[in-house]
Protein backbone atom coordinates (compact mmCIF):
# COMPACT_ATOMS: atom_id res chain seq x y z
CA UNK A 1 0.00 0.00 0.00
CA UNK A 2 1.54 3.68 -0.74
CA UNK A 3 2.70 5.60 2.12
CA UNK A 4 0.13 8.11 3.54
CA UNK A 5 1.88 10.97 1.54
CA UNK A 6 1.08 9.50 -1.94
CA UNK A 7 -2.47 8.40 -0.80
CA UNK A 8 -3.32 12.50 0.15
CA UNK A 9 -1.48 13.83 -3.38
CA UNK A 10 -3.47 11.37 -5.25
CA UNK A 11 -6.33 12.45 -3.57
CA UNK A 12 -5.72 16.14 -3.95
CA UNK A 13 -4.57 15.89 -7.66
CA UNK A 14 -7.79 14.64 -8.69
CA UNK A 15 -10.25 17.07 -6.73
CA UNK A 16 -8.28 20.21 -7.58
CA UNK A 17 -7.29 19.47 -10.92
CA UNK A 18 -3.46 20.56 -9.92
CA UNK A 19 0.02 19.62 -11.23
CA UNK A 20 1.83 16.57 -9.18
CA UNK A 21 4.62 18.13 -8.98
CA UNK A 22 3.02 21.37 -7.28
CA UNK A 23 1.66 18.96 -4.04
CA UNK A 24 4.65 18.95 -2.05
CA UNK A 25 4.74 19.24 2.24
CA UNK A 26 4.79 22.52 1.99
CA UNK A 27 1.74 23.44 -0.25
CA UNK A 28 -0.33 25.43 1.10
CA UNK A 29 -4.54 24.47 -0.45
CA UNK A 30 -5.31 28.19 -0.37
CA UNK A 31 -2.43 29.59 -1.06
CA UNK A 32 -0.52 27.22 -3.71
CA UNK A 33 -3.13 24.78 -4.68
CA UNK A 34 -5.44 27.49 -5.48
CA UNK A 35 -8.40 25.79 -3.07
CA UNK A 36 -11.30 27.98 -1.84
CA UNK A 37 -12.69 27.14 1.48
CA UNK A 38 -15.08 24.87 0.53
CA UNK A 39 -12.85 22.95 -1.63
CA UNK A 40 -11.06 21.97 1.59
CA UNK A 41 -13.93 20.87 3.43
CA UNK A 42 -14.16 19.16 0.87
CA UNK A 43 -10.81 17.43 0.74
CA UNK A 44 -11.20 16.66 4.06
CA UNK A 45 -14.68 14.84 3.91
CA UNK A 46 -12.30 12.90 1.09
CA UNK A 47 -9.72 12.28 3.33
CA UNK A 48 -11.91 11.00 5.80
CA UNK A 49 -13.48 8.25 3.83
CA UNK A 50 -9.80 7.03 2.26
CA UNK A 51 -8.31 6.85 5.62
CA UNK A 52 -11.97 5.43 7.25
CA UNK A 53 -11.39 8.55 9.98
CA UNK A 54 -13.32 11.20 11.81
CA UNK A 55 -11.68 14.58 10.95
CA UNK A 56 -13.22 17.16 13.98
CA UNK A 57 -14.26 20.42 12.57
CA UNK A 58 -11.64 22.02 15.01
CA UNK A 59 -8.90 19.63 13.80
CA UNK A 60 -9.87 20.33 10.13
CA UNK A 61 -9.23 23.80 10.56
CA UNK A 62 -5.86 23.28 11.43
CA UNK A 63 -4.98 21.91 8.10
CA UNK A 64 -3.70 24.13 6.27
CA UNK A 65 -0.80 22.75 4.14
CA UNK A 66 0.01 19.13 2.33
CA UNK A 67 1.67 18.34 5.27
CA UNK A 68 -0.58 19.18 7.59
CA UNK A 69 -2.89 16.51 6.44
CA UNK A 70 -0.08 13.97 6.06
CA UNK A 71 1.18 14.47 9.65
CA UNK A 72 -2.60 14.66 11.08
CA UNK A 73 -3.13 11.52 9.48
CA UNK A 74 -0.19 9.88 10.43
CA UNK A 75 -0.72 10.46 14.10
CA UNK A 76 -3.66 9.16 14.07
CA UNK A 77 -3.16 5.65 12.32
CA UNK B 1 -39.84 12.36 -13.67
CA UNK B 2 -37.66 11.87 -10.31
CA UNK B 3 -37.34 7.96 -11.22
CA UNK B 4 -34.25 6.73 -8.77
CA UNK B 5 -34.33 9.96 -6.87
CA UNK B 6 -34.33 10.27 -3.25
CA UNK B 7 -36.57 12.40 -1.56
CA UNK B 8 -36.63 13.09 2.54
CA UNK B 9 -39.21 15.45 3.62
CA UNK B 10 -39.59 16.31 7.01
CA UNK B 11 -43.03 16.73 8.96
CA UNK B 12 -44.38 14.63 6.19
CA UNK B 13 -47.25 12.83 8.25
CA UNK B 14 -50.28 15.51 7.19
CA UNK B 15 -50.61 18.42 6.60
CA UNK B 16 -48.61 20.28 3.17
CA UNK B 17 -45.75 17.65 4.07
CA UNK B 18 -48.04 14.99 3.52
CA UNK B 19 -48.99 16.30 0.38
CA UNK B 20 -44.99 16.76 -1.01
CA UNK B 21 -44.19 13.29 0.27
CA UNK B 22 -47.34 12.13 -1.81
CA UNK B 23 -46.50 14.25 -5.10
CA UNK B 24 -42.49 13.29 -5.34
CA UNK B 25 -43.78 9.00 -4.42
CA UNK B 26 -45.95 9.82 -7.82
CA UNK B 27 -43.22 10.69 -9.96
CA UNK B 28 -41.39 8.11 -8.83
CA UNK B 29 -38.99 9.47 -5.83
CA UNK B 30 -37.92 6.98 -3.20
CA UNK B 31 -39.43 8.85 -0.46
CA UNK B 32 -38.74 9.33 3.36
CA UNK B 33 -41.48 10.19 5.64
CA UNK B 34 -40.42 12.28 8.48
CA UNK B 35 -42.36 12.62 11.75
CA UNK B 36 -41.86 13.82 14.70
CA UNK B 37 -44.84 12.23 17.05
CA UNK B 38 -47.43 10.58 14.43
CA UNK B 39 -46.38 7.44 13.56
CA UNK B 40 -49.72 6.11 12.84
CA UNK B 41 -50.14 8.52 10.19
CA UNK B 42 -46.52 8.85 8.64
CA UNK B 43 -47.10 4.66 8.25
CA UNK B 44 -50.45 5.57 6.09
CA UNK B 45 -48.56 7.81 3.94
CA UNK B 46 -45.96 5.43 3.32
CA UNK B 47 -48.92 2.83 2.03
CA UNK B 48 -50.29 5.71 0.64
CA UNK B 49 -47.48 6.59 -1.78
CA UNK B 50 -46.50 2.29 -2.33
CA UNK B 51 -49.90 1.59 -3.25
CA UNK B 52 -49.14 4.32 -6.60
CA UNK B 53 -47.31 1.40 -8.02
CA UNK B 54 -44.00 2.82 -7.94
CA UNK B 55 -42.91 -0.04 -6.07
CA UNK B 56 -41.36 -0.40 -2.23
CA UNK B 57 -39.96 3.07 -2.60
CA UNK B 58 -41.38 4.75 0.76
CA UNK B 59 -40.03 4.86 4.43
CA UNK B 60 -41.29 6.35 7.82
CA UNK B 61 -38.57 7.48 10.31
CA UNK B 62 -39.12 9.51 13.47
CA UNK B 63 -36.97 11.90 13.98
CA UNK B 64 -37.57 15.62 15.83
CA UNK B 65 -35.34 17.89 13.53
CA UNK B 66 -34.39 20.33 16.51
CA UNK B 67 -31.98 17.35 17.69
CA UNK B 68 -29.03 17.27 16.00
CA UNK B 69 -28.24 13.81 16.81
CA UNK B 70 -31.75 12.64 15.84
CA UNK B 71 -30.96 14.57 12.09
CA UNK B 72 -27.68 12.75 12.06
CA UNK B 73 -29.41 9.07 12.19
CA UNK B 74 -32.55 10.40 10.16
CA UNK B 75 -30.12 10.86 7.29
CA UNK B 76 -27.95 7.55 7.53
CA UNK B 77 -30.89 5.57 7.54
CA UNK B 78 -32.00 7.38 4.60
CA UNK B 79 -29.10 7.16 2.54
CA UNK B 80 -28.30 2.93 4.04
CA UNK B 81 -31.81 2.22 3.10
CA UNK B 82 -31.85 3.96 -0.63
CA UNK B 83 -28.33 4.47 -1.50
CA UNK B 84 -28.56 8.87 -1.69
CA UNK B 85 -30.24 11.81 -0.94
CA UNK B 86 -31.21 13.84 -3.87
CA UNK B 87 -34.21 16.19 -2.35
CA UNK B 88 -34.58 17.39 0.78
CA UNK B 89 -37.35 19.27 1.66
CA UNK B 90 -37.56 21.20 4.96
CA UNK B 91 -41.19 20.98 5.74
CA UNK B 92 -41.43 20.22 9.86
CA UNK B 93 -42.69 22.94 11.30
CA UNK B 94 -44.58 24.03 14.69
CA UNK B 95 -46.89 27.42 15.68
CA UNK B 96 -46.89 28.85 19.34
CA UNK B 97 -48.98 31.79 18.58
CA UNK B 98 -49.35 34.24 20.80
CA UNK B 99 -49.12 38.39 21.28
CA UNK B 100 -45.68 39.99 21.81
CA UNK B 101 -46.48 40.97 25.19
CA UNK B 102 -48.12 37.48 26.19
CA UNK B 103 -45.38 35.21 24.53
CA UNK B 104 -43.41 33.04 26.91
CA UNK B 105 -39.65 32.80 26.23
CA UNK B 106 -39.96 28.97 25.32
CA UNK B 107 -42.70 29.25 23.10
CA UNK B 108 -40.18 31.47 21.36
CA UNK B 109 -37.12 29.09 21.64
CA UNK B 110 -39.75 25.75 20.49
CA UNK B 111 -40.33 27.81 17.37
CA UNK B 112 -36.98 29.01 16.78
CA UNK B 113 -35.39 25.47 17.41
CA UNK B 114 -37.93 23.63 14.96
CA UNK B 115 -38.75 25.86 12.26
CA UNK B 116 -35.71 27.52 12.13
CA UNK B 117 -31.88 25.35 13.70
CA UNK B 118 -34.45 22.22 12.34
CA UNK B 119 -33.70 23.61 9.00
CA UNK B 120 -30.48 24.26 9.62
CA UNK B 121 -29.83 20.62 11.05
CA UNK B 122 -31.25 18.90 8.14
CA UNK B 123 -29.40 21.16 5.44
CA UNK B 124 -25.69 20.80 7.22
CA UNK B 125 -26.63 16.82 7.80
CA UNK B 126 -27.18 16.41 4.14
CA UNK B 127 -24.95 18.83 2.23
CA UNK B 128 -21.62 16.31 3.08
CA UNK B 129 -24.05 13.73 0.76
CA UNK B 130 -24.80 16.17 -1.76
CA UNK B 131 -21.44 17.57 -2.12
CA UNK B 132 -19.94 14.16 -3.13
CA UNK B 133 -22.54 13.48 -5.35
CA UNK B 134 -22.32 16.57 -7.30
CA UNK B 135 -25.86 17.32 -7.24
CA UNK B 136 -29.11 18.61 -5.00
CA UNK B 137 -32.39 20.12 -4.24
CA UNK B 138 -32.78 21.73 -1.13
CA UNK B 139 -36.55 22.90 -0.64
CA UNK B 140 -37.08 24.81 2.75
CA UNK B 141 -41.11 25.87 3.61
CA UNK B 142 -41.42 29.41 4.50
CA UNK B 143 -44.50 31.24 4.77
CA UNK B 144 -45.58 34.90 3.19
CA UNK B 145 -45.98 35.85 6.59
CA UNK B 146 -42.03 35.41 6.96
CA UNK B 147 -41.74 38.54 4.24
CA UNK B 148 -45.15 40.74 5.31
CA UNK B 149 -45.22 40.01 9.45
CA UNK B 150 -48.15 39.02 11.14
CA UNK B 151 -49.35 40.03 14.77
CA UNK B 152 -49.38 37.14 17.16
CA UNK B 153 -46.88 34.79 15.55
CA UNK B 154 -43.19 36.99 16.30
CA UNK B 155 -41.90 33.97 17.03
CA UNK B 156 -43.17 32.47 13.54
CA UNK B 157 -42.20 35.30 11.54
CA UNK B 158 -38.88 35.62 12.59
CA UNK B 159 -38.26 32.06 11.91
CA UNK B 160 -39.61 31.70 8.31
CA UNK B 161 -37.84 35.15 7.80
CA UNK B 162 -34.70 33.36 8.79
CA UNK B 163 -35.34 30.71 6.55
CA UNK B 164 -35.67 32.72 3.65
CA UNK B 165 -32.21 34.03 4.49
CA UNK B 166 -30.16 31.20 5.11
CA UNK B 167 -32.17 29.89 1.74
CA UNK B 168 -30.08 32.26 0.17
CA UNK B 169 -26.81 31.82 1.69
CA UNK B 170 -27.04 28.20 1.12
CA UNK B 171 -27.53 28.47 -1.93
CA UNK B 172 -24.30 30.75 -2.58
CA UNK B 173 -22.00 28.41 -0.54
CA UNK B 174 -23.42 25.34 -2.27
CA UNK B 175 -23.72 26.61 -6.08
CA UNK B 176 -20.53 26.17 -6.97
CA UNK B 177 -21.54 21.76 -6.05
CA UNK B 178 -24.48 22.18 -8.25
CA UNK B 179 -26.95 22.22 -5.43
CA UNK B 180 -29.95 24.42 -6.02
CA UNK B 181 -31.15 26.08 -2.75
CA UNK B 182 -34.74 27.19 -2.89
CA UNK B 183 -37.81 28.32 -0.46
CA UNK B 184 -41.95 27.74 -1.14
CA UNK B 185 -43.50 30.94 0.92
CA UNK B 186 -47.47 29.21 1.06
CA UNK B 187 -50.25 31.66 2.10
CA UNK B 188 -53.39 30.59 3.32
CA UNK B 189 -53.97 26.70 2.87
CA UNK B 190 -56.53 24.63 4.11
CA UNK B 191 -54.41 22.42 6.63
CA UNK B 192 -55.35 21.42 10.61
CA UNK B 193 -53.25 24.39 11.13
CA UNK B 194 -56.09 27.09 9.43
CA UNK B 195 -58.84 24.93 9.92
CA UNK B 196 -59.56 26.07 13.42
CA UNK B 197 -60.14 29.63 12.30
CA UNK B 198 -63.93 31.13 12.04
CA UNK B 199 -65.99 31.58 9.20
CA UNK B 200 -65.13 35.10 9.52
CA UNK B 201 -61.63 35.31 9.70
CA UNK B 202 -61.85 33.36 6.41
CA UNK B 203 -64.02 35.98 5.34
CA UNK B 204 -61.55 38.54 5.75
CA UNK B 205 -58.97 36.18 4.27
CA UNK B 206 -60.86 35.92 1.31
CA UNK B 207 -60.95 39.96 0.77
CA UNK B 208 -56.98 39.69 1.06
CA UNK B 209 -56.60 36.50 -1.73
CA UNK B 210 -56.72 37.61 -5.74
CA UNK B 211 -57.39 34.44 -6.31
CA UNK B 212 -60.34 34.37 -3.61
CA UNK B 213 -59.82 30.80 -2.26
CA UNK B 214 -57.61 28.76 0.15
CA UNK B 215 -54.96 27.26 -1.13
CA UNK B 216 -54.61 23.37 -0.90
CA UNK B 217 -51.71 21.22 0.37
CA UNK B 218 -51.11 20.03 -3.46
CA UNK B 219 -51.19 23.48 -4.60
CA UNK B 220 -47.68 23.69 -2.75
CA UNK B 221 -46.50 20.34 -3.48
CA UNK B 222 -46.29 21.34 -7.32
CA UNK B 223 -44.50 24.36 -6.87
CA UNK B 224 -42.08 21.92 -4.47
CA UNK B 225 -41.97 18.75 -7.21
CA UNK B 226 -41.03 21.51 -10.00
CA UNK B 227 -37.75 22.54 -7.97
CA UNK B 228 -37.17 19.12 -6.85
CA UNK B 229 -36.68 18.65 -10.76
CA UNK B 230 -34.09 18.69 -13.36
CA UNK B 231 -36.49 21.43 -14.91
CA UNK B 232 -35.47 23.69 -12.12
CA UNK B 233 -31.91 22.91 -12.19
CA UNK B 234 -31.28 26.71 -13.02
CA UNK B 235 -33.36 28.02 -10.13
CA UNK B 236 -31.14 29.04 -6.59
CA UNK B 237 -31.86 31.21 -3.76
CA UNK B 238 -35.77 31.77 -4.90
CA UNK B 239 -38.75 32.33 -2.38
CA UNK B 240 -41.55 31.68 -4.61
CA UNK B 241 -44.77 32.22 -3.53
CA UNK B 242 -47.93 30.18 -3.87
CA UNK B 243 -50.50 32.09 -2.13
CA UNK B 244 -53.21 33.26 -4.74
CA UNK B 245 -51.33 36.41 -5.11
CA UNK B 246 -51.67 37.59 -1.42
CA UNK B 247 -48.48 39.22 -1.63
CA UNK B 248 -47.01 40.80 -4.32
Amino acid sequence: MADVFDRVKEIIVERLDVDESKVTEGASFKDDLEADSLDVVELVMELEDEFDMEISDEEAEKINTVGDAVSYINSTQ
Amino acid sequence: MLNGKTALVTGASRGIGRAIAMELGKQGANVVVNYSGSKDKADAVVEEIKAMGNGDNAISIQANVADSTEVKDLIKTTVDTFGSVDILVNNAGITRDNLLMRMKEEEFDEVIDTNLKGVFNCIKGVTRQMMKQRSGKIINLASVVGVTGNPGQVNYVAAKAGVIGMTKSVAKELAARNINVNAVAPGFISTDMTEGLSEEAKDQMYDMIPLNRLGEPEDVAKVVRFLATDDANYVTGQTIHVDGGMVM
